[in-house]
């Protein structure tokens, strides 16, 4: 049988809630709230920690014990004993191969202080999951087995904890029953991690010898085993140490708008969590980026308005003057703003199955605000066993990086160093809509407000009045040999006979010139995307029609030029032929060197197309001639203008 | 420095989810079940939108089955919270007078989980908010604040986005829509707390009174309406009881209690041994992997 739970008076004293309620519920209604990860390897009995405490607060109750004992016996890894990692072990897969896979939260509290715990996973290829849970920790209690020490999993648990900013390390070296509670032991572990903590960074950590599976020194300190020990208990230092967020309230006031209210004409609030400092009535503020100035007239919450409020809460703010602000807006006070820029120095955990791709557009999230973002290629990618710095070309899951990210229009930022809010984002796919990464900015690499947009006197809609024609891109894709350049010219013939003004832009001919530097690998084909895109959104500013034949596999750079032009004037052409089709006319005789190898990443063979999900012109080549799809492109585009 | 309490610091993120949600999606939605969390995620969406009454409707997917407590309670919190309510029946559970008496497991499946996904679809939601707090239960307290569901309502627990910081993605394809749960990181107790600190209004049914009872299968069920079909030999006892958890009364146990105010509740709460969804009988089919394997069918 287990340890009965303590009747230490950490936990919530029975006493006192069976003879006055009231009173207690007066104690317990301004508890603190301290966020904490646990990390460790496999087998080091992170989840038999966790259960641990819930157990000790009584977290656990009799119709959940009754079904751990009977799963202990049925499942459980210590025989007749209860097996508190099923306790916390949640999903179905999990307890059939007895390892947690996934971020889980569990919650407990003692008389001081209510925990949300993350128990992150220790299997090698989670880092993401540790990741996540830590984002949102104040603390991260590193689990060592006594009987193996310093592994590198340890180091690694180390490293990312610092990573993501968490101040408070302890290390829990745990087992301590299976070393016969030997001193030796516990201060050879402590030294050696020692070591390597002044190596990354961490200033430094508390050790404490446990025993999860026992009790030992987990609500009290020292255990009878432990005399020699003189810290504090597990629970004891959780509930001393400072919680993170009160920090925050130290530093300049800031707020990302999230949502503008505006019930009536009378009423227009800027709502939001306020992410450091404090405001009050009267204070003045600053809009950001636009720089506008005023004062806050008010604070308004349902139960009435506020004299102040502070870093953490959410709130709902009213200006004396009415000027423009709206959600990815950051408010801030009047003499201290954040920095805007479009161009940073960041490290980049890289979260997702498939890889960065440089140069390939993202959208960024940070605090309210969505951009369009590109990575470029890594600086470096770090070991995290050894935390020596690698050449990378690309950032696998699980691999984290220093990287340049640029931004496509200029973003309020901090650095991740000084506020977690304003710092960290994180980067969406645009077609599958997945987070593929986390990133803490490290410094921005160039004012945004060095580099102006010139404003022209002559507008593109001058340009193209002069003309008289409303200017589009007509961007072809297709396969290699699907009849994009055929078709394209004969569609430029079409309109240059209407008195069109029109350029056609041939993948072939772009090669020689403008992107003959550019090879065939997906990051320069990315790149090539981009430049073709960026000169037909110069060539339609001009007023003209663009006509591009560009084979342009991936999904995510075409949507990329649609983004760059106004609404409307991205025109996507499928030339939809089958790859059959296209291999047996072979024109150029490529698909024959593609299939001996002789060709590489050539697409529909061993480099995909991604077909257009809503190409707003779809050519079946199958069914129609040359001729009668370009008399179509010509109708639609004409039908658009 | 004003140090928050655990109270103020739930609320505040709780709220900024809501917001995040409404800025965000396209058309977001509020399941209302009537309970004590149902009733905090009204409380604390009015607070997150005022002076703006919440705007998004809230949606009940009823089974008829609740008790008339629930339903009189409902009414009235959506007219005072100044919101549409969207009542949704399965109309197929409907005819063919799908009941917890004589269908057994059916019942939840087809009034609640296709009576939920009807409802998504039938109104184009694409994020609904749910109060399901990561305490309840061991699925639950891995699953996002932000779940992510396929077009066919479907939860891939292998699959989940990444989520880090107070940074919610909320991007997703058409057809495809986002199950939210601002209370993930309240516990039982911290709802109890709140209710008492902003006086929110809950059924009386949490609250120990006399009630006709009869004892069936280990649980103490409440007689609410004259549909309640008596074995041979029962007859309704009155019991002083409460409950814990309120969902479909043939399906929800009481406890019996004396505890008629919210700190009694408080008080037994604390001092009891057994957790709260002990008298729901959803949690106890297909072993311990009852309420996953419900979630991947698209159970809230």
């Amino acid at each position: 049988m287990v340890d009965s739970p303590t009747a230490d008076p950490v936990y919530k004293t029975d006493a006192l809630i069976a003879e006055d309620i009231e009173t207690y519920l007066d104690l317990h209604q301004n508890k603190g709230l301290l966020r904490f990860i646990t990390c460790g390897s496999v087998d080091d009995g992170k989840s038999t920690l966790i259960g641990r405490l819930l157990y000790d607060s009584k977290m656990i109750f009799e119709d959940q014990l009754a079904a751990l004992e009977a799963d202990s016996k049925r499942v459980g890894t210590q025989g007749q004993e209860i097996d508190f990692a099923l306790l916390v072990d949640g999903l179905a897969a999990e307890r059939e191969q007895g390892i947690t896979i996934d971020v889980a939260y569990r919650f407990f509290a003692t008389e001081k202080r209510k925990f949300i715990v993350a128990d992150t996973p220790g299997h090698e290829q989670y880092t993401r999951n540790m990741v996540t849970g830590a984002s949102t920790a104040d603390l991260a209690v590193i689990l060592v087995d006594a009987r193996k020490g310093v592994l590198t999993q340890t180091r690694r648990h180390s490293y990312l904890a610092h990573l993501i900013g968490i101040r408070h390390i302890v290390l829990a070296v745990n087992k301590m029953d299976l070393v016969g509670y030997e001193r030796e032991t516990f201060d050879e572990i402590t030294e050696d991690y020692a070591g390597f903590a002044r190596e990354i960074g961490i200033g430094n950590f508390t050790a404490i010898p446990i025993s999860g599976f026992k009790g030992d020194n987990i609500t009290t300190a020292p255990s009878s085993n432990t005399p020699w020990y003189d810290g504090p208990s597990l629970i004891q230092h959780l509930e001393t140490v400072e919680i993170a967020g009160t920090a925050d309230q130290g530093r300049s006031f800031r707020m990302p708008v999230q949502w503008v209210n505006r019930p009536n004409l009378d009423f227009r609030g800027f709502s939001g969590l306020i992410a450091s400092g404090e405001i009050a009535p009267g204070d003045a503020v600053r809009v950001v980026p636009s720089g506008k100035t005023t004062t806050v007239k008010s604070i308004v919450t349902m139960n009435g308005e506020l004299q102040r409020a502070v870093a953490g809460q959410s709130v709902t703010l009213t200006l004396e003057d009415e000027i423009d602000c709206s959600r990815s807006d950051v408010i801030a006070i009047a003499d201290d703003p954040p920095q805007v820029a479009d161009q940073f120095e960041a490290s980049i955990v890289w979260l997702n199955d498939e890889a960065l791709i440089p140069g390939r557009g993202y959208w960024l999230k940070l605090a309210t605000q969505m951009v369009s973002a590109t990575v470029a290629e890594p600086k470096y990618e770090v070991n995290i066993n050894t935390m020596e710095h690698l050449a990378a070309k690309t950032l696998e899951l699980n691999s984290i990086g220093v990287a340049e990210v640029t931004t496509d229009r200029p973003i309020v930022f901090e650095r991740y160093e000084d506020s977690r809010q304003l710092g960290g984002f994180i980067l969406i796919d645009k077609i599958t809509n997945a987070t593929v990464a986390a990133g803490m900015i490290n410094f921005s690499l160039r004012r945004a407000q060095n580099v102006h947009w010139q404003a022209l006197e002559i507008t593109r809609e001058e340009h193209a009045n002069l003309k008289n024609q409303k200017p589009a891109v007509l961007w072809f894709t297709g396969l290699s040999g699907s009849g994009k350049s055929t078709i394209a010219n004969l569609v430029e013939k079409k309109l240059h006979r209407m008195n069109r003004h029109t350029f056609l832009l041939d993948g072939d001919n772009v090669r020689h010139g403008l992107n003959k530097d550019l090879g065939f690998t997906e990051a320069d084909r990315i790149e090539n995307i981009r430049r073709v895109g960026e000169v037909a959104r110069l060539m339609a500013d001009a007023g003209l029609i663009v006509i591009t034949a560009f084979i342009s596999p991936f999904r995510a750079e075409r949507e990329m030029v649609r983004a760059m032009l106004p609404e409307g004037e991205f025109i996507e052409v499928h030339i939809d032929t089958p790859l059959e089709v296209a291999e047996a006319r072979d024109v150029k005789g490529l698909y024959k060197k593609a299939r001996q190898g002789e060709l590489k990443n050539f697409t529909g063979i061993d480099s995909p197309y991604e077909e257009p999900e809503k190409p707003e012109i779809r050519i079946d080549t199958t069914a129609m001639t040359p001729q009668e799809a370009a008399d179509l492109v010509v109708e639609t585009l004409l039908g658009f203008a | 420095m004003q140090r928050l309490t655990h109270l103020e610091r739930l609320e505040a993120e709780s709220i900024h989810i809501m917001r995040e949600v409404v800025a965000e999606a396209q058309r977001p939605v509020m399941l209302y079940s009537v309970g004590k969390d149902s009733a905090v995620m009204l409380h604390l969406a009015k607070k997150a939108f005022f002076p703006s009454p919440p705007p998004f409707p809230l949606l009940h997917v009823d089974t008829t089955w609740k008790f008339r407590d629930m339903y009189a309670l409902r009414n009235k919190a959506a007219d005072e919270a100044g919101m549409e309510l969207l009542v949704h029946h399965n109309p197929e559970a409907m005819a063919r007078g799908i009941n917890p008496f004589d269908h057994g497991p059916l019942h939840t499946d087809m009034w609640k989980t296709e009576g939920l996904k009807q409802a998504l679809d039938k109104y184009g939601f694409d994020a609904a908010f749910g109060g399901a707090r990561r305490d309840e239960e061991k699925s639950r307290a891995k699953e996002r604040i932000f779940s992510f569901r396929t077009a066919s309502h479907a939860w891939d627990p292998k699959n989940q986005r990444p989520e880090l910081w107070n940074l919610y993605n909320a991007r997703k394809a058409k057809g495809e829509s986002i199950r939210v749960f601002p209370l993930s990181n309240w516990t039982e107790l911290d709802i109890w707390q709140y209710i008492m600190a902003e006086n929110i209004e809950i059924v009386p049914l949490y609250l120990a009174a006399e009630r006709p009872t009869v004892e069936r299968d280990g649980l103490l069920l409440m007689v609410d309406d004259d549909r309640f079909p008596l074995e041979p030999g029962e007859t309704p006892v009155m019991r002083s009881i409460r409950f814990r958890t309120l969902g479909c009364y043939p399906l929800t146990g009481a406890v019996e209690s004396t505890a008629a105010t919210l700190p009694e509740v408080v008080q037994e709460m604390l001092l009891t041994t057994t957790s709260e969804r002990q008298g729901r009988a959803i949690d106890k089919d297909e072993g311990g992997a009852g309420m996953e394997k419900k979630k991947q069918e698209g159970y809230f």
